[in-house]
């Protein structure tokens, strides 16, 4: 309330003071990011490595994701099947659907689309949870007990998750590129043998594995930022729900940012 | 008072942003003694505590622990100086996702070779020291406010620390429980041997734990005496403060 006050009412001077304070907070969480990074590469090789504790956060984010990432994957898979379908109609290249589906899936939205599905889920959950033992001091009961709270509470978190999306976007290809075939083969007409030809034809195995490296960037994207937001959570309840926001928020921009970039670099 | 000094704080001072938090902080505790810290909210003391620790580093001034200065000593060095402390927090900040058991013997499933057994067995040891046998299996969302800071205490003296530090240790709970905790910690000191500074603005538990209390005001110590010292001080602000009156020096000084 106090804020829209504030904005509607906004002279020129003070968007500037705005748009300064916004950028200041993005310089110095994109420092803080990189340091967290840094911290957590290092504490990796560092000590004992938490086997436990990542095991249980694999299962967090790889098996309990699964239901979420499938669901997602098998509509994608079965909408753009329809959508190319209507599309390369218009100049009669309709037989082509099996490889709009498998390119797009593995290249692109295989590995995008999964890893916004566990932003929203898990990094969202990490920002919760470390921001809840952030306010109520249990992070600082960790440094006291002379325990690393970054090698404790992030590193199984960022490994877990830079493992788990990988398998996780292998699942959402396949299950895309079946819930495309089953589209076109049941609705649309489409012979089966010459979709899978097409789909097979065309689909390199690079296609898989450079989305599945998206994959793991995406993984230790995810990670990081809800890790982040967690770690510097202050102000009691309120801040943990901003700071839980802002861990998806975050990821999924980032995500999206990055994808550019890696498609541009690798593809 | 001879000898080394458990801790000596000299000159401290830290500042969040614009705001001077402590400003010259002198403090020593002494082995096997009780210090008490008062001061009203908000004036630095969970700070002063949190930099005797380590959780934040302070802008200047010096804090040895026997004899020895912990600015600038690396992370592994300072965990190292961090197994001689034991924390009790004002909520206790008993991990959530783990039992009674796996938070009382933290410190040994993280730093030792102890089987499971082994470490229930302590446990349940150490809980027995705060009157909490037979719960190691509970969840601390299972427990009362009075059980969470009885299982923290718990776990601050499992690993038998040389110095423990109690933040706010009766807030929150009724007058009886809230003297059970001031009886524990005296037995503890008794048969522990432990020094310890607590920080409240609890002036009945001051009273009963102290052998030492100090007050901070405006990021200094202005009083440091024993118990009757305190009590016949002629420092005003002081006299405010432990009489818990409205009016007097230091609401005027905050303009209220």
């Amino acid at each position: 309330m106090a804020n829209e006050r504030r904005r509607s009412s906004m002279n020129p001077v003070q968007v500037l003071e705005w748009i300064g304070r916004r950028s200041l907070v993005y310089l110095q969480e994109s420092g803080q990011g990189t340091i967290l990074f840094t911290r957590v590469i290092r504490s990796i090789f560092k000590g004992p490595f938490p086997v436990r504790l990542t095991t249980q956060q694999m299962e967090e984010i790889g098996f309990r994701s699964l239901p979420v990432v499938l669901i997602t994957a098998i509509f994608t898979g079965a909408v753009l099947a329809l959508q190319t379908y209507s599309g390369f109609k218009r100049f009669g290249a309709e037989g082509l659907v099996g490889t709009v589906v498998a390119l797009s899936m593995t290249r692109e939205l295989g590995p995008v689309l999964a890893s916004i599905m566990v932003a929203g889920r898990v990094g969202s959950a990490m920002a919760a949870e470390l921001g809840t033992m952030r306010v109520t001091e249990q992070i600082d009961a960790l440094i006291t007990l002379a325990t690393d709270p970054v090698h404790y509470l992030v590193v199984p978190r960022f490994v877990a998750s830079l493992v788990m999306l990988p398998f996780l976007v292998i699942f959402a290809d396949i299950i895309g590129i079946i819930g495309g075939y089953v589209v076109a083969v049941t609705i649309l007409g489409a012979s089966s043998t010459s979709y899978i030809n097409r789909t097979l034809q065309y689909l390199e195995f690079s296609d898989i594995t450079i989305g599945l490296l998206k994959a793991a960037v995406f993984g230790m994207i995810i990670a990081l930022v809800g890790c982040h937001m967690g770690f510097y959570t202050t102000g009691g309840a309120e801040g943990v729900g901003k700071a839980t926001t802002r861990a998806v928020v975050g990821a999924s921009i980032l995500i999206l940012i990055s994808n550019y970039f890696l498609t541009a670099l690798l593809f | 008072m001879d000898g080394l000094p458990k801790i000596r704080v000299r000159d401290l001072s830290k500042s969040f942003g614009d705001k001077v938090v402590l400003d010259g902080v002198n403090l020593d505790l002494w082995p096997g003694e009780s210090v008490v810290v008062i001061g009203g909210s908000g004036v630095g003391k969970s700070v002063l505590i949190k930099c005797i620790i380590g959780i934040l580093t302070p802008d200047g001034g010096t804090i040895e622990i026997d004899g020895k200065s912990i600015t600038g000593l690396n992370p592994g060095e300072m965990d190292n100086v961090r197994r001689k402390f034991g924390m009790l927090f004002q909520y206790a900040a008993l991990f959530d996702s783990l039992a009674v058991w796996e938070n009382v013997g933290f410190s040994y499933i993280q730093h030792s070779r102890l089987s499971e057994r082994e470490i229930r067995h302590l446990s349940e040891e150490k809980l027995r020291m705060v009157g909490l046998p037979g719960i190691l299996d509970l969840m601390p969302s299972e427990l009362s406010g009075g059980m969470r800071k009885r299982v923290g205490l718990a776990r601050a003296i499992a690993v038998e620390p040389e110095i423990i530090f109690y933040d706010e240790p009766t807030t929150g709970l009724d007058p009886i429980r809230a003297d059970a905790i001031n009886d524990l910690i005296i037995s503890l000191r008794e048969e522990l041997h432990v020094a310890s500074i607590t920080i409240t603005h609890d002036m009945v538990s001051a009273y009963k734990i102290a052998d030492r209390i100090a007050m901070l005001y405006r990021g200094k110590i202005i009083a440091d005496g024993t118990p009757d010292e305190i009590r016949s001080s002629d420092n005003p602000y002081v006299q405010q403060f432990i009489h818990g009156q409205a009016q007097g020096p230091i609401t005027d000084e905050l303009g209220e």
